[in-house]
């Protein structure tokens, strides 16, 4: 164990520039599916906050349900949807970098939306009555009271992104962990780990929690910055 | 002013999204093939070995997606690849009579190896594969199974058969099926101090060894063939027929087969090519 230790730290400077470009296409992948997710999910979120329609309670529940989508499933079903022989196989995407924005982006959709429908539904205690007196659309309440949330909605984007980067059974399916082409930091750590190189995979999960802890303080920086600015 | 600079904000904030949503899809690449292969020959690195030498020369890149052999003769049957390396000669007859593809061409054999905990429990140490097999059932001693219709797998199972082993009747807690890649069950195999039949070039290029050591090698038994097939484009339109045969053509030639001959890891050989000429 603490041999296996030694040799992750030696490993971790000798990385080279396969491991910058893989991490970048972790990043890539992910940042694209969350933004993806975020454009779904606010204003799906938003609009369950402020209406109200038969069956609203039931797709409440299912968008909180699906933030536990089993990310192998995702993989599984995009996969048959994405083969030559299935639905969607005529765009050729399976095995490409854009399967796996969209299994990704398939996982953090419901995610966003059922974290920004609590936010939202919050802030709506509050200043829904005082919205509705002012005689605004819902969808005007739902931009009002999205812009209100905004630095709460900094942490539903966080979180999705921290489930979008982390995630290895959909990408893996969708995109065949092809080498210089779909191979992402959570792929690559697997088959590390596969070969037995197992101070390789400790060191390329560190970078990995680097990336994440980067992107964690960038948000939290805006966010301060920002509230400075415009709070 | 404050609303005009909130909306720059807010605007900023698409842009940079927009940005990545565009870098997102692959560029126009050049020519490139899907190969469905077995996690021997990605893991032991074989291909790491071949490929910049093939795209260097034809400019076709080739995308490897490493699965067991079942699953990668799958894949293809349902028009993911556009050309199939694997090591399981009835399920490659099958895949042909099927229809999949028209030809299947020998590229190189390696050999399985029985690996075992060194203080070998059940006494398999020898040449006699089959006979190794069945002290290690008689003494129950715990055996690591791949479990995932693999090549591999496909020999564990014929050797049981040829051992005289009835393994449904046998089974129990010491016959571990893992149902994973070659890699993770020497990783299983190493944690356990247990049996387990690798392919050589794995066993070679797998590090996290522990007590585990080659018990049974040379066997002819043991004897592991590739075999290439491009995918019949009468099956699947998609299927990139010409770029797929330069691949097997090169594979094939004697070029290809002195690049898989000079792969080694610590001076010893992994691949050997049996290409007919």
């Amino acid at each position: 164990m603490l041999q296996t230790l030694q040799e992750t730290v030696s490993r971790l400077s000798s990385l080279d520039r396969d491991v910058l470009a893989i991490a970048w296409l972790s990043l890539r992948v992910s940042l694209t599916a969350v933004g993806i997710g975020l454009a779904l999910g606010i204003p799906l979120g938003a609009f369950l906050a402020v209406t109200a329609f038969p069956g609203r309670g039931a797709l409440v529940g299912l968008f909180n349900a699906f933030m536990g989508l089993p990310p192998v499933i995702v993989g599984l079903v995009l996969y048959l949807v994405l083969s030559r022989s299935g639905p969607l196989g005529s765009f050729g995407l399976l095995f490409t970098p854009g399967a796996m924005v969209a299994a990704q982006a398939v996982l953090a959709t419901p995610l966003v939306a059922a974290l920004t429908r609590q936010v939202v539904a919050d802030a709506e205690a509050h200043l829904g009555e005082q919205l509705r007196s002012l005689g605004l659309s819902a969808p005007r309440r739902a931009r009002a009271l999205i812009h209100d949330t905004r630095f709460s909605l900094v942490t539903t984007a966080l979180a999705s992104f921290g489930r979008a980067i982390s995630e290895i059974g959909a990408v893996l399916v969708v995109g065949g962990n092809i080498d210089g082409h779909t191979r992402t930091m959570t792929t690559a750590i697997s088959l590390e780990t596969q070969k037995g190189d197992l101070s390789l995979a400790l060191a390329l999960g560190l970078v990995l929690i680097g990336i994440v802890i980067a992107v964690n303080a960038v948000a939290a920086l805006l966010r301060g910055h920002a509230a400075r600015a415009y709070g | 002013m404050d609303l005009l600079r909130r909306r720059f904000v807010a605007h900023g904030v698409l842009a940079a999204l927009g940005l990545l949503v565009g870098l997102a899809p692959a560029r126009a690449e050049p020519a490139s093939i899907i190969v469905a292969s077995t996690t021997s020959t990605e893991q032991s690195g074989l291909f790491k070995h071949l490929l910049p030498l093939f795209e260097a020369k034809s400019g076709i890149t080739v995308k490897v997606v490493a699965l067991g052999t079942g699953q990668a003769l799958d894949a293809a049957r349902r028009g993911d690849a556009d050309v199939v390396l694997v090591h399981d000669r009835p399920a490659e007859e099958k895949f042909l009579s099927e229809g999949f593809a028209t030809k299947r061409q020998d590229v190189m054999y390696n050999d399985f190896v029985l690996v075992g905990p060194k203080a070998d429990p059940a006494g398999a140490k020898g040449d006699d594969v089959s006979a190794a097999f069945g002290k290690i059932a008689a003494a129950q001693a715990t055996f690591v199974s791949r479990g995932d219709r693999s090549g591999t797998h496909s020999a564990e199972l014929r050797t049981w058969k040829e051992a005289g082993v009835d393994l449904p009747a046998v089974k129990g807690a010491w016959y571990r099926d893992v149902g994973q890649g070659m890699g993770p069950a020497l990783n299983a195999a190493s944690a356990l101090d247990a049996y387990i039949l690798a392919d050589r070039g794995t066993w070679l290029s797998f590090k996290n060894r522990g007590n585990l050591a080659i018990l049974v090698e040379g066997d002819k038994r043991l004897f592991n063939p590739y075999g290439v097939m491009l995918v019949n484009p009468a099956k699947h339109p998609t299927v990139k027929a010409k770029e797929g045969q330069v691949f097997i053509d090169w594979l094939i030639s004697p070029e290809g087969q002195a690049a898989i001959a000079s792969y080694k890891i610590g001076g010893e050989q992994l691949f050997f090519p049996s290409a007919a000429r």
